[in-house]
């Protein structure tokens, strides 16, 4: 072989990693800065979401884990004052990019919150679907998508007999596996949690963790929590955020799971991961 | 084995109100609340008793026909078309009022900058305090003329329409000019109620259809109206409620007739029960045609009562999911 030869199937080679790496990459944050009114919050944060892999967002209180999350699906800028610095790239576009619809970045990226909000006035059915009346999407065969969406979320067993029944019935953590139906039905491809069972039970959590890595086969998930086990129970890797006093919450630390939990690197991470803060 | 002793159950009640100021606080809010009951059996019974009379003489077409001939012998009195002519107008002002209101709190809770909705606020509060004898010289005076025009336009391009005849070129003292005062005094009601139900969506509900990518017009169809239904058709039901018994504000702007207007708004001439009691009782001939004008008020009464039972059952029933 070649020299010259060599040197092209190496940079044949090169290419295809790094078409590899990008094609992974689902989602990926790059230098985000957020502001509400003239208050900093966030500063300077860059994450990679890998496609189909589970990214956790552990930290103390107030330093900006939802805030982050809620940039990810614009919904960041529905709150008077926001403003925002930095890109969020989806499948390697920016998402605020002038010519991007909100609503369509919002289909891809679905939400779950932390208190299960579903419709009070809707059925357990009508909640399913829900997003496809929201958002003025067309999908056939809706008891296809109920029963489908709901085996996802963990539910469907203990609601098929009563999909007509409100919403309002259900436990917790039932409402809650309902809302991540909800947001499935709409058929999104990234899908954020924020904290989502911090309102729950030990057994609907138990549930829940289940379902997120029955779903983190199919889709990138990225959940806030406050629960070291659960991040060590349901993701890959994880991204540890810190706000001094007075500063903006930043990223200390990100990496794969077992080395932030197992061999963190900043003393910083090591103490809240240990529980000695926070 | 035998039966264990029945156990003794121990007075929780007598406890719970130990307490000496409880029990005066108690007995002073037991005490108001009865008042309120005693009034309203009280005019209940007053005008009740004020029937008989009517009811003796006119028997039960006193509530069937339309009539006001005192003085003949014998004098035959009927209220249906006043009693048919306050709810017409009622109609008509709902029809105004309901959807201005809903898309004014649409408005001033979801789109409008803080100030502008605070100032409106304000605004529409005042718009309540107007005195309804106020409001009526306007019309006389003021709206008058121009909703001449309006309804002769009305009458112009939609007069195919049977509820826009006109036959008489009349008009004036439309039950349209009284519907539509009617409307701009409950729109401050049903804004103030709706705008209220609607500020009050929960925020998490709200996010939820923002997440699945909703536009304006969808998390107020799906979300924010259902959740708020109940609220919004009790506002209405306040307005309507003013709106039935609404006496000096019509009388400027009606012009009565004794024949039932069943439905040309916009033909001169209709009915108000509680404008025919305003519009007699000046020149009331006698003991007789006072205690029909007080029969009348009796079923007025009766009629903002049945209205309010069947807006609570609608308020009740709405929003609730069948199981």
């Amino acid at each position: 072989m070649s020299t010259a030869e060599f040197n092209t199937l190496t940079s044949l080679e090169g290419e295809l990693m790094s078409q590899r790496e990008t094609a992974e990459i689902e989602m990926a944050a790059r230098d985000i800065s957020v502001w509400f009114g003239k208050r900093k919050v966030l500063e300077g944060v860059n994450i990679d979401f890998p496609k189909r892999s589970v990214t956790a967002l552990i930290g103390p209180s107030g330093c900006g884990k939802s805030t982050f999350i809620r940039t990810l699906n614009r919904l960041h800028e529905l709150i008077p004052g926001a403003a925002l610095a930095g890109q969020v790239l989806y499948e390697g576009s920016d998402i605020y990019s002038r010519d991007v619809d909100p609503v369509q970045i919002r289909l891809k990226v679905g939400m779950v919150f932390q208190k299960p909000n579903p419709f009070p006035s809707m059925t357990i059915r009508g909640n399913v679907l829900s997003g496809l009346k929201l958002s003025g999407m067309k999908r056939d065969n809706h008891d296809d998508i109920v029963e489908k969406t709901l085996r996802s979320a963990g539910l469907w067993n203990e609601v098929k007999d009563r999909l007509n029944a409100a919403a309002g019935d259900l436990s917790g953590g039932q409402q809650q596996r309902l809302v991540i139906a909800r947001a499935l039905a709409v058929q999104p491809h990234v899908l954020l949690m924020d904290e989502p069972c911090s309102a729950l039970d030990p057994a609907s959590t138990l549930k829940i963790e289940e379902t997120i890595r029955e779903l983190s086969k199919e889709m990138t998930i990225i959940i806030v929590t406050h629960n070291m086990q659960q991040a060590v129970r349901v993701s890959d890797s994880t991204a540890f955020f810190l706000a001094a006093e007075n500063e903006p919450g930043h990223v200390v630390e990100q990496g794969a799971t077992t080395e932030i939990f197992g061999n963190p690197q900043d003393q910083r991470t090591l103490d809240y991961v240990n529980g000695r803060f926070g | 084995m035998s039966q264990p002793d029945v156990e003794e159950r121990r007075d929780l009640k007598a406890a719970a109100t130990s307490h000496r100021g409880d029990r005066i606080f108690n007995g002073i809010v037991i005490a108001a609340a009865f008042t309120a009951l005693v009034v309203l059996a009280g005019i209940a019974i007053f005008l009740g008793v004020q029937t008989i009379p009517a009811f003796q003489s006119q028997g039960l077409s006193f509530l069937t026909t339309t009539a006001w001939d005192i003085n003949t012998d014998p004098p035959t009195a009927g209220i249906w078309g006043m009693l048919y002519g306050s709810v017409l107008l009622a109609v008509i002002g709902l029809v105004i009022a309901v959807p201005v209101s809903i898309l004014l709190s649409i408005f001033m809770v979801f789109l409008a900058p803080k100030k502008l909705a605070t100032a409106l606020t304000n605004v529409i509060d005042l718009m309540a305090a107007i005195p309804s004898v106020i409001l009526g010289l306007w019309a006389f005076y003021i709206l008058n003329p121009t909703a001449e025009e309006w309804q002769q336009l009305l009458n112009q391009y939609l007069g195919w329409i049977p509820i826009f005849e006109n036959a008489s070129g009349n008009y004036l003292g439309t039950p349209f000019i009284a519907g539509f005062v009617l409307a701009i005094m409950m729109i401050p009601i049903v804004t103030s109620v709706t705008r209220e139900v609607l500020a009050r969506t929960p925020p998490e509900l709200i996010n939820a259809a923002e997440s699945l990518g909703c536009s304006m017009w969808t998390m107020l169809r799906f979300v924010a109206l259902p959740y708020g239904r109940g609220g919004i058709v009790g506002g209405v039901m306040l307005g309507l409620g003013r709106a039935l018994g609404e006496t000096i504000a019509v009388f400027f702007v009606l012009k009565i007739v004794f024949d039932t207007n069943w439905y040309h708004i916009i033909e001169s001439g209709g009915g108000s029960v509680a404008t025919l009691i305003v519009s007699r009782f000046g020149e009331v001939s006698g003991e007789f045609e006072l205690s029909l004008l007080l029969a009348a008020g009796f079923f007025l009464f009766v009629m903002t009562l049945v209205v309010n039972v069947i807006a609570n059952l609608i308020v009740a029933r709405t929003g609730r999911i069948k199981s």
